[in-house]
């Protein structure tokens, strides 16, 4: 069978192995589903059986991937606050229109930048954590001790994680939105000689509910995305340590992908209808 | 208790286990004994229903365990106890949480009962005073007690153990063997005991099951194995005899790497 294929045609061989990785993919996809609908059933029904998905590690969770999650967050948003408004004005002011920044900003920021920067922090620092604990989890053969000892390893780890990511990162959004707009008002308050009240008016003004719960549908969707990619590319860990090093890299790089890809779609399908 | 048939696995394309028929009793000590790589660890996977056989059956306690709906396995789970060939301590909680998480998850004692029944298992595994260590301040010898510890903690009906004494030094090996004999004799359970040390399986077996390379060469007591005819067989133990026979000063040429010290 090997030794067929190797004599076969370059083209045949080809296809054969995108075949391969799309029918990899899918399955990958459909683990994935699975997993997330384990967890949501084991939040809701878990106590019938035993199972209960406790508090504590979900606060454990929730301060990991959130609390210590602010002060990068903060930084990062906050400048991106500002450059859009540096890049803003410098663009407007061609067309003599340098107070129009302030829609710029309010829009840009709540409807991509603010859930996008935020996601990718979070897929980077959190997805990858995920991944790791749990590929060294399976490699130390801890996954299969919870199953023997009549833990089901998704109510017990990844459970909590999911709860947590989808709690705290629309939070993080939230947060996100506040201080980039805050850092964007900063700038162009000293360079536009706008007060900060006035901005800020003008920002409520400008913006609706709907921008704000754009961003945050988009967050809650992220969350599923980088909880489901962890936990799948780290249960394929093979080999030892080398293994999950691997395996954390591909979550975070299927995990921003899957990000990006779906900031776009999502953003395509909600403005044209 | 336990009644493997006819097990065919495979990892990838590799067939592991070529067909693997065994009966565990109630209340015996069933040591498995082979080489490395003979598929020891993979036979006591599929007794614990960790992996899905490609042919054959596994009956634990009653269930099949291809067949077994995820609540029977849940109640099953209750009643095993399982000490894996690498501890598989849980390296986010103290050695306590870890003792104690069975009681934890499936009990309803409170916190003083649980924390007196776990510092009686790790006193019986020697390890009493490092229930407030990580799992990751400890020596390989004492992960494998403490995960031993836990593995009782539930009393369990059976119980498995992969090479709970490999890497340990002689004294507590023999303790950790000796334990096996006392909860085998003072709670009748069933204990299933994966080992390549031979002087520990032939100390507390009342059958062996000899693995080679993923068949069953032999099932029998300690002294039936002793008097085996069997090549193989012969060849196993008489590897451990010739060891028992080093001369000490050739041992250490061998190990300084001198030729002949005539
Ligand atoms: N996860 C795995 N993927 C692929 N092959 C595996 C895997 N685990 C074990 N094997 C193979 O199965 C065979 C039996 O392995 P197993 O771990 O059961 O041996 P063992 O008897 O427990 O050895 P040891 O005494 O070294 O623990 C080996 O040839 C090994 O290469
Ligand atoms: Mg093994």
């Amino acid at each position: 069978m090997a030794d067929a294929l190797d004599s076969s045609p370059l083209a045949l061989r080809v296809s054969e192995s995108v075949g391969r990785s799309t029918v990899r993919a899918l399955s990958s996809v459909g683990f994935g589903a699975i997993l997330a609908g384990q967890s949501l059933y084991w939040l809701v029904l878990g106590r019938r059986q035993g199972q209960v998905v406790r508090a504590r590690p979900v606060f454990a969770e929730m301060m990991e991937i959130g609390i210590r999650a602010i002060p990068i967050v903060t930084l990062l948003s906050m400048t991106i606050g500002i450059m859009l408004a540096i890049q803003g004005i410098y663009q407007l002011q061609r067309f003599g229109a340098q107070s129009q920044v302030v829609f710029g900003v309010a829009f840009g920021m709540t409807r991509e930048f603010a859930p996008l920067i935020t996601g990718i922090l979070v897929a980077g620092r959190s997805g990858s954590a995920l991944a790791a604990r749990l590929g060294t989890m399976t490699i130390n053969q801890e996954v299969d001790a919870l199953r023997v000892m009549g833990m089901n390893p998704v109510r017990y780890l990844v459970a909590p994680s999911f709860l947590a990511m989808l709690v705290m990162l629309p939070a993080l959004v939230i947060w996100a939105d506040l201080v980039s707009l805050l850092g964007a008002g900063l700038y162009i308050s000293a360079d536009l000689g706008m007060t900060l009240s006035a901005y800020f008016g003008r920002v409520l003004d400008l913006l609706r509910v709907g921008d704000i719960l754009h961003g945050l549908e988009k967050s809650v969707i992220f969350a599923v995305l980088i909880v489901v990619i962890a936990i799948v590319d780290g249960a394929s860990v093979k080999g030892g340590a080398e293994g999950v090093g691997r395996v954390t890299t591909r979550a975070v790089v299927h995990g921003i992908t899957a990000i990006v890809l779906t900031d776009m779609l999502f953003a395509f399908a909600t403005t044209r209808g | 208790m336990i009644e493997v048939r006819d097990l065919v696995t495979h990892y990838g394309p590799r067939e592991i286990l070529h067909g693997v028929d065994l009966r565990i009793e109630p209340g015996e000590i069933m040591v498995i004994i082979g080489g490395s790589g003979s598929g020891k660890t993979t036979l006591l996977r599929h007794l614990l229903g960790l992996k899905r056989a490609t042919s054959g059956s596994v009956r634990l306690l009653g269930h099949d365990l291809a067949a077994v709906s995820s609540l029977e396995l849940f109640e099953l789970s209750k009643r095993i106890g399982v000490a894996f060939q690498g501890g598989a301590l849980f390296s986010s909680m103290t050695v306590g949480e870890n003792v104690m998480l069975p009681l934890v998850e499936h009990t309803r004692l409170d916190r003083e009962t649980m924390e007196i029944m776990m510092r009686m298992k790790l006193e019986i595994t020697r390890l009493s005073g490092f229930e407030d260590l990580m799992p990751s301040e400890l020596s390989g010898g004492m992960i494998k007690r403490a995960a031993f510890a836990r593995a009782v903690i539930m009393d369990p009906v059976v119980l498995f153990a992969d090479e709970p004494s490999a890497g340990l030094d002689p004294t507590v090996s023999r303790s950790l063997d000796e334990l096996i004999l006392e909860l085998r004799d003072a709670m009748g359970m069933t204990i299933v005991v994966v080992t390549h040390e031979l002087d520990s399986a032939f100390r507390i077996a009342d059958r062996v099951t000899v693995l080679d390379q993923g068949d069953v060469l032999f099932i029998g007591t300690v002294d039936e194995i002793r008097r085996s005819e069997n090549e193989r067989i012969q060849n196993l133990l008489n590897r451990r005899f010739k060891e028992e026979e080093l001369d000490p000063d050739e041992y250490l040429a061998r190990l300084t790497g001198e030729r002949s010290r005539t």
